[in-house]
């Protein structure tokens, strides 16, 4: 395709407790089928999205946190967390799903100074 | 009281608007504000301090949703569905800070 756009999702909501976090996955997996550059960030409460361990069945609702880990087969690879989020809420890269480009605020501004279509969840 | 809280304190006011101004009593974190009840957050210390105040209780179904059940504060109390109505029986009148 000739026309590639760079996509920039930014999620930073919490799971769960709204429906954001999953209409942007939905989002994100459609506009992979149209083989566009997309990159997926997490910042401030969006980071919990990634938290391995999710256990839904308690509160009856889907575990879409499994989702993340099939986006490499959606060649979605560029998934980025701002360092001071995670800082903040005591998480580690240890904690996620899946492989992650840690970055600094400033370095995140930076990525974003570059896409030609951001959407915010 | 109860206090009923349901959003994440480190993007919505409602833990700190319910700290600051109720004296005492019981808070319970349920769906989004159940993070506020974990270990190693920029929250733990505010939290840790309330507990001189209020008995902070945090639904486990939650937590569990969440992928945190294993890093509860210690003395913040784990309760299911059953304690969360056993929570609202057994306090006077409760405020939802929605």
């Amino acid at each position: 395709m000739s026309d590639v756009k760079k996509f920039m999702f930014v999620n930073r909501k919490a799971p769960h407790g709204t429906i954001y976090a999953l209409e942007s996955l939905e989002v994100v997996l459609i506009t992979a089928a149209f083989d566009q550059d997309v990159s997926l960030v997490f910042l401030d409460d969006g980071v919990y999205q990634l938290k391995k361990a999710q256990q839904t069945k308690g509160i009856e609702t889907k575990n879409f946190s499994t989702t993340y880990r099939a986006l490499d087969g959606y060649d979605i690879e560029k998934l980025y967390v701002e360092k001071e989020s995670m800082d903040a809420r005591g998480l580690t890269e240890d904690d996620l799903l899946v492989d992650v480009t840690v970055l600094t605020s400033k370095e995140m501004g930076a990525l974003m100074g570059q896409q030609d279509v951001v959407l915010s969840f | 009281m109860l206090h009923i809280i349901n959003k994440s304190a480190l993007s919505n006011g409602s833990f700190d608007s319910c700290l600051r101004t109720a004296e005492s009593g019981e808070i319970l974190l349920i769906e989004d504000a159940v993070y506020a009840a974990t270990k190693g957050s920029a929250l733990e210390s505010k939290v840790r301090e309330a507990m001189s105040r209020f008995k902070i209780n945090v639904l486990m179904p939650d937590l569990e949703a969440r992928g945190l059940a294993d890093r509860v504060i210690d003395g913040v109390s784990p309760v299911d569905y059953g304690g969360f109505v056993d929570l609202v029986a057994g306090n006077k009148n409760c405020q939802s800070w929605l």
